[in-house]
């Protein structure tokens, strides 16, 4: 699972309001390497919680994403090739995905989250 | 890619070993797949540069169809953990990079608007009344610009309705009509094979910040 998936995810428990972002634990990651495509880097950094993608690749072991970030950065090749790879290069393989207003893990297994919710969660 | 390449690269995917038939298991084709996926890149540029979604993907056709035609990102969605791990596989034979979420389209929550695309072959509401229209729902709340979708032709007037009405579509178009091979997959199929007539859909949501939450 890549972290643009993750950044999309929410907690989906009943009653949970603040159930973005899920907070990863990892157990294997694994780093693909894809076609860099500048359009779809410009395309996609507006409608991504940087926060999010900052603290999700640090905890899968890449620290290089600044702490903040704006649109002028994309004129950087650098700045676009680590966003590049956070966003579309690591993959949580083995782990879970964690609601953070109610610690309830969701299984990550061969690289796909498990998202379906027991009855009393609906 | 021309259409007959992708026609025949989706028609060496491996289907349902064992489909289960109250979730309307039935493999989309490669023909209806590859038409589905070609209309909605040549006519309205919805996949080359985009993040796709496959909603109730089985085992990946329309996703991995939309990664072969330039997707950036694609995402598959069902229920079933056998059909994920067929779909896992398919995705590997082609070499593609293709997350996939288990979960029920029914309480997904997403963040804002990434998807752009939606396409789906959602079940057709035989077993459980109204499942295609539950999945019309999210699919029209999650993309930002448009949703594929097939179904029944004998639904046509009532899918119209629902989705201008109640779903706040601002758009509602049959773009083909479409023969869906049924192959007999179920104990209870009694001819060789049946054609059920199918639309396919193209919907434009209404964009985000406009909504009546």
């Amino acid at each position: 699972m890549r972290l643009l998936t993750h950044n999309m995810l929410s907690s989906n428990i009943k009653g949970v309001t603040n159930g973005f972002p899920l907070l990863i634990e990892v157990e294997k990651v694994v780093e693909k390497q894809v076609d860099f495509n500048e359009d779809f880097l410009r395309n996609m950094f507006p409608k991504i919680e940087w926060k999010a993608l900052v603290e999700a690749s640090r905890t899968m072991g890449y620290t290089e994403l600044p702490e903040n970030a704006e649109s002028s950065m994309l004129d950087s090749d650098e700045f676009l090739g680590k966003f590049h790879h956070a966003l579309v290069e690591l993959h949580l393989e083995e782990g879970a995905l964690v609601c953070p207003e109610t610690g309830r893990k969701f299984p990550v297994n061969k690289g796909i989250p498990n998202m379906l919710l027991h009855e009393d969660e609906v | 890619m021309k259409l007959k390449q992708l026609e025949g690269l989706l028609g060496s995917l491996d289907q349902f070993e064992n489909p289960k038939i109250e979730l309307e298991q039935y493999p989309t084709g490669p023909h209806i797949a590859s038409r589905l996926l070609y209309t909605a890149e040549n006519s309205f540029r919805d996949v080359e540069n985009k993040v796709v979604a496959d909603f109730g993907c089985g085992c990946g056709t329309l996703g991995l169809a939309a990664a072969l035609l330039g997707a950036d990102h694609v995402i598959g969605l069902d229920i079933d953990t056998e059909s994920l791990e067929i779909a896992s596989s398919n995705a590997d034979d082609l070499d593609l990079d293709m997350d996939f979420v288990h979960c029920d389209i029914k309480n997904l929550k997403w963040r804002d608007r990434i998807v752009d695309t939606v396409v789906m072959n959602p079940p057709f509401g035989t077993r459980r009344k109204g499942a295609d229209m539950d999945f019309l729902l999210v699919a029209l709340k999650v993309a930002s610009n448009a949703v594929y979708s097939l179904h029944k032709t004998t639904t046509r007037d009532h899918v119209k309705r629902t989705a201008l009405r109640d779903y706040n579509a601002v758009s509602a178009e049959v773009l083909c009509e479409l023969r869906f091979d049924v192959p007999q997959l179920y104990k209870f199929h009694k001819k060789k094979e049946v054609d059920v007539a199918v639309d396919l859909w193209r919907f434009v949501p209404q964009k985000y910040g406009e909504k009546h939450l």
